[in-house]
């Protein structure tokens, strides 16, 4: 039998950071998501790798920046508020195509909220908070082993693409402790430094011609060139880097579309309206940019109608009404910030759906 | 096998490592678990309280509304919890701090002082324990031998060496809890 350890959410994200050979953290404490950087504090400690508890939020995201451009592979995280405040940073990154992992343990908001996970964060998340034509790719883990896989999978990412992912998950899931595999040995201490981009970071210009790194572009047709060089880099994330999970979609006459917690609760739905007889399945997007829309596009052909779940008042319904083009009814159940979606109203819900013609 | 727990006390009598240690009993065995915290933001005193959910198939929400079994270390939890248990549900109370019957219809209700027994075993903090072995037993999550097993296992991953004494109590505590007769 694999191993299996225990490990809350926010942890194994961290965990994920140091296999993938992440070795600059930085960050500044804002719960659901401080046991994420306690974590690092001391894995960094261990692995010889850098570890800031930055004066605030923008000094942390402009510190990943300063960390990509040498070729490290950096992350920060935080939670809503601390995110808003990265939003510029984020901006700065995407024009300069730098790497780089920004985590957002979502919690209630606007404005300073509360602490307990929500999912309010889709729209700043998937349409990039910051200023200007740009996109990040968006993944959201539902699950201790997913925040390990899916960070790993974000350092790939950002480095394929020298784009800046984001890792959006919620408070639930962040302090959710559950059994995860692991595949990596504990002794290994000595995990390399993964530095990338030798032809274009900036390390030192001797015996090469300097180079420059930036984001003001003032000379004629300058700007223009950089955002279709990025366009064609986004549309590249479009066809290749769309990931999704479909669950007891065969014979699904209702379609719940769900990402991260409120998958989770999704997942309890379907398991008692198919006990009662309701031929429910689920879409689950994993990269929420880009949007799986051929999957639902396709999968629409097969079924009467679509129920979106999320912890907000209505944010990724919008993306599946656009991926549906107005073929099948789209119904939503949501919870704002400061409260948890209940499956006994997703079950009220989805049998009075059921029940429509 | 489809069991959701919650386990609620004071911040600091112990309710956070009594859900973890039984959620690694139940992975330790091959089930699915999920536990999932809930506290303030004092380190002691407050509310504290955690839900755990585990099962053979797979777990959808880790979130607890009507628990199968409810075991509460105070009043308020009582209080708090006790009209959300299922019916034919396991409640476990800690009658040295809670001595109010309970008159809720068809429900399993089991009172242990262990706080005093706890105290008898020289040192109150172990409460924790003496309930969790009541909890397995009546459950049979695990056996006696794999729950202390899982217990060392936790306390010297958590305390290396130094804190070697304290396997020793939580350790009888826990036999002695599996071991109470109602």
């Amino acid at each position: 039998m694999e191993k299996k350890i225990l490990i809350r959410g926010n942890e194994a994200i961290g965990e994920g950071a140091i296999q993938s050979g992440c070795r600059a953290y930085f960050g500044y404490p804002i719960t659901p998501q401080n046991e994420l950087t306690a974590y690092m504090a001391k894995r960094m400690f261990e692995v010889k790798g850098v570890f800031i508890q930055a004066e605030s939020e923008i000094a942390a995201i402009n510190m990943v920046f300063g960390a990509s451009l040498t070729g490290v592979r950096t992350m920060t995280s935080s939670s809503s508020p601390g995110i808003s405040l990265k939003q510029e940073g984020i901006s700065y990154m995407a024009a300069c195509q730098l790497p780089g992992v920004i985590v957002n343990i979502q919690r209630g908001g606007p404005g300073l909220g509360n602490i307990a996970g929500s999912q309010g964060d889709y729209f700043q998340a998937t349409r990039g908070g910051g200023h200007g034509d740009y996109r990040t790719i968006v993944l959201a883990p539902y699950s201790a082993q997913e925040m390990f896989d899916l960070t790993c999978l974000s350092f790939q990412l950002a480095d394929k693409y020298r784009n800046p992912v984001m890792l959006l998950s919620d408070g639930i899931v962040g302090q959710m402790i559950e059994p995860m595999r692991q595949n990596w040995d504990t002794n290994d201490k000595n995990i390399e430094w993964k530095v990338r981009g030798e032809d274009w970071i900036l390390n030192g210009c001797k015996g090469r011609e300097p180079r420059m790194v930036r984001s003001l572009l003032m000379e004629e047709g300058e700007l223009e060139k950089l955002n279709w060089e990025l366009n064609r880099k986004y549309k590249k994330m479009e066809e290749q880097e769309v990931r999704v999970d479909l669950w007891n979609i065969e014979d699904a006459e209702i379609i719940i579309v769900a990402y991260g917690i409120a998958a989770r609760i999704g997942k309890t739905v379907i398991q008692r309206a198919r006990r009662q007889g309701l031929k429910v399945g689920m879409i689950r997007p994993i990269t929420l940019w880009p949007f799986p829309i051929q999957v639902i596009k396709d999968i629409a052909q097969k079924v009467k109608s679509f129920l979106v779940i999320e912890m907000s008042l209505g944010q990724m319904v919008e993306d599946v009404r656009l991926a549906i083009e107005g073929k099948r009814r789209v119904h939503f159940c949501g919870r704002p910030g400061g409260s948890v979606l209940e499956v006994d109203e997703i079950l009220d819900k989805l049998r009075e759906i059921s029940n429509l013609k | 096998m489809f069991e959701e727990l919650i386990i609620s006390g004071y911040g600091g009598q112990g309710i956070m490592f009594c859900g973890t240690l039984l959620a690694h009993l139940a992975m330790e065995e091959g089930l699915n678990v999920t536990f999932f915290p809930s506290y303030g933001a004092e380190m002691r005193g407050g509310t504290a309280n955690c839900r755990i959910v585990i099962a053979r198939e797979e777990i959808g929400s880790p979130m607890v509304k009507n628990p199968s079994s409810l075991i509460v270390f105070n009043k308020p939890s009582l209080i708090k919890f006790s009209g959300q248990l299922k019916e034919k549900g396991l409640l476990i109370i800690n009658s040295s701090l809670v001595e109010e019957e309970i008159v809720k219809e068809g429900i399993e209700v089991i009172r242990v002082p262990v706080t005093q027994i706890a105290q008898k075993l020289g040192n109150d903090k172990v409460a924790n324990m003496i309930a969790l072995g009541v909890y397995i037993k009546q459950k049979k999550i695990v056996s006696l031998e794999s729950a202390i097993k899982g217990l060392e296992s936790i306390l010297l991953l958590k305390n290396k060496e130094e804190k070697k004494n304290l396997i020793e109590i939580n350790r009888e505590a826990l036999k002695s809890g599996f071991k109470y007769n109602k």
